[in-house]
């Protein structure tokens, strides 16, 4: 380590706008989206042996708002999901939650606490337990070991556990066990038990793989209830699907943001033609 | 609308495997004193006093599957080393009784137990003071194997240690111990264990009717040991760990402390394990390093599995069978037990996934079936049900 870096890092720790680490704890943190945006990304850069995987990206998502993120492979947008939910550390820029919140400074515990659901691509659902049980198990609360042994079900806990229910179509399903649901049921599950979380935002990757037309409608209707309430950010191949729940869509394209605007405006941009929608 | 809601105020609700076999221990634990101390030993029906004893140490045995099916079944942690913690309750109760022999040695010395004077020890080592009490004795029976666990967990699951290499290590735990007892140097007796004990609490072990008190306490040890893991099976904790185990990084992410709830409920089975220990050994009569042996563990592996996993009542019922058997066996064909032993447990694995209960419980569906096929479109209902009866919850054997 040069002198120049840790000189930089103790400037960095003693900023007059900051706290110390360890003065705060996650709890105390809240989330200041008075103006606007609820995630902002900015000149972010990640790089795997070499290979720039975030190329200087800039990305903002405003509270409430349904946001679609679509490129080619290797454009970077499971790592921009990697480095949000605390997995992957950037070499460089910033990411925030609201105005106050750095994540960077976060573990992924702690930013799954503060309100930041992520669901993965293939669906992992508890499959020897019910779809209750499964929204149950997802529900916010005290999750040490001992006030879990003595947990009780509370009456508006349980109207939670069925209103969540009915948003995600599953009410029928409820006391079936998971591991007997179709695959769309399970995906729609996993969304159920991100919302059990109460999270400001959800980052959803390729809800749609695998589903049938009809389960991707049902989809489509059931993150386009979610805006508002939460702010959703949707990873997804399938441009059918795409167009019928996008209000904004994002290109990402070699690590950073190629164009950005309405799935009219985006679709007739020349370079995007070129790099994705034209192949 | 009303949905399916796991309740907690009773422990046995919906489990009718776990309801007949406490009804059948309150009824041994009744008509067993009756045949022994009642029914003159002229009686074809007298039940004799090392029947009783047989059927006691059965009692302990299954409650100590009772605590391996609680960590294999319910959290996917396959303990091969479970028998490291039911000997360390039992040197516990060992030491106890050592003590309370007294002056009544063969060396006579008043503090000393025998093989400290043989050793030529002129007093005792700071680790027996204290087992004089009863009191005392009881609290180290669960202590001590609850802190070995409690540490060994804690260092193992934080370090996200799973799998065959968990396994492993508590194989390598129960060893290490068989080989620190051994020692005559450690200061439990070496190789010859704690034996020729006299009395427990005043009353002579030898006697009739401190048998059937022992017997008692074990099958009432059983009950209580069973209600409370089928309490935590139940609660929401119970629902987390069976997300452990099968699901771990998933349970992970939704913000449980996997580690520390492996850690509580692997410490809570390995103190019902030394209880099973303590009780054990008053009945045996002995306490030797060859409890920590690991063949023992590897073999109460096998009573659950072949009773059939993540029941709770299951391992009861296979402790007992397989119990039985050996008791036959060692005596019909001493040299055939092994092999037994081998081929019920390769029997069962590939036949019998679910063990003895899963195929009751197998049987019981089909005919439920018939039954509702007969009258008409009801099958899909009587299915469920009896999935439900059997808990549903043992996946595939998995290591």
């Amino acid at each position: 380590m040069t002198i120049q870096s840790s000189l930089k890092q103790f400037q960095e720790s003693m900023r007059r706008d900051r706290q110390f680490d360890f003065m705060y704890s996650v709890k105390d943190l809240d989330l200041d989206v008075s103006h606007g945006p609820i995630l902002y990304i900015e000149d972010l850069n990640v790089s795997f042996d070499g290979f720039k995987a975030i190329n200087n990206l800039n990305f903002y998502v405003d509270a409430g708002e349904l946001r679609c993120v679509i490129g080619p492979n290797g454009a970077g947008k499971t790592t921009m999901m990697d480095i949000i939910t605390g997995k992957t550390q950037p070499d460089s820029g910033s990411a925030f939650f609201g105005q106050k919140i750095d994540l960077l400074r976060l573990s992924e515990p702690e930013i799954a606490e503060i309100g930041i659901g992520r669901k993965f691509q293939k669906p992992t659902v508890f499959e020897y337990h019910s779809v209750f049980e499964n929204l149950e198990l997802a529900m916010a609360g005290d999750k040490r070991v001992f006030p879990t042994l003595f947990a009780r079900l509370s009456g508006a806990q349980r109207d939670r556990i069925d209103e969540v229910l009915g948003i995600i179509g599953l009410k029928e399903h409820a006391s079936r066990e998971a591991g007997a649901l179709s695959h769309g049921q399970k995906q729609w599950l996993e969304i159920g038990m991100l919302l059990m979380q109460d999270p400001h935002l959800l980052l959803v990757d390729e809800p749609v793989a695998g589903m049938t037309h009809q389960e991707m409608d049902r989809t489509a209707e059931l993150l386009l209830s979610l805006q508002g309430k939460h702010s959703v950010v949707v990873v997804e191949h399938d441009m059918d699907f795409v167009r019928s729940i996008a209000k904004r869509v994002t290109v990402l394209h070699q690590g950073s943001v190629l164009a950005e605007g309405s799935m009219d405006e985006v679709q007739n941009d020349p370079r995007v033609v070129e790099v994705y929608l034209g192949e | 609308m009303s949905t399916a809601i796991p309740m907690q105020a009773n422990p046995l609700q919906g489990d009718t495997g776990g309801q007949i076999m406490l009804a059948v221990l309150a009824i041994t634990a009744l008509v067993v004193p009756l045949l022994n101390l009642a029914v003159p030993e002229s009686s074809a029906w007298h039940l004799s006093t090392y029947t009783v004893t047989l059927l006691g140490k059965y009692l302990t045995y299954a409650l100590l599957a009772v605590a391996v099916d609680l960590v294999w079944g319910y959290l996917g942690i396959l303990s091969l080393g479970h028998g490291a913690f039911f000997a360390l309750g039992g040197y516990a109760m060992g030491m106890y009784l050592m003590r309370q022999i007294g002056d009544r040695g063969v060396y006579g010395d008043p503090v000393l137990p025998d093989f400290m004077v043989f050793l030529d020890w002129k007093e005792l080592p700071w680790f027996w003071h204290g087992f004089d009490m009863f009191w005392f004795a009881a609290l180290m029976v669960v202590l001590v194997p609850g802190l070995l666990a409690f540490i060994f967990g804690w260092l193992a699951f934080r370090s996200r240690v799973t799998g065959v290499y968990l396994s492993i290590i508590t194989q390598a735990l129960t060893y290490a111990l068989l080989l620190a007892f051994f020692r005559n140097e450690m200061g439990f007796g070496g190789n010859n264990g704690l034996t020729d004990f006299k009395d427990i609490l005043g009353f002579d072990l030898q006697s009739d009717v401190t048998r059937i008190g022992l017997f008692l306490a074990s099958a009432l040890a059983l009950a209580l040991g069973y209600l409370a893991c089928r309490w935590v099976v139940r609660s929401r904790l119970g629902r987390v760990a069976v997300a452990i185990r099968d699901a771990e990084s998933r349970t992970r992410f939704i913000g449980y402390r996997v580690d520390r709830v492996k850690v509580a409920i692997w410490t809570f089975s390995a103190m019902l394990a030394g209880i099973a220990g303590a009780l054990y050994v008053p009945q045996v009569g002995i306490i030797n390093p060859g409890e920590f042996s690991p063949l023992n563990s590897i073999e109460l592996v096998v009573w659950v599995a072949v009773g059939g996993r993540a029941t709770l009542y299951g391992a009861v019922v296979g402790a007992i069978v397989v119990n039985y058997g050996k008791s036959y066996f060692t005596g019909a064909f001493p040299e055939a037990w092994l092999f037994a032993l081998g081929g019920l447990f390769v029997l069962v694995t590939l036949f019998l996934p679910k063990g003895i209960t899963g195929l009751l419980s197998l049987l019981r569906q089909r005919r439920r079936s018939t039954d509702v096929g007969g009258k008409g479109s009801t099958g899909g209902a009587g299915n469920v049900t009896a999935e439900a009866d059997n808990g549903g919850k043992a996946p595939e054997a998995s290591v």
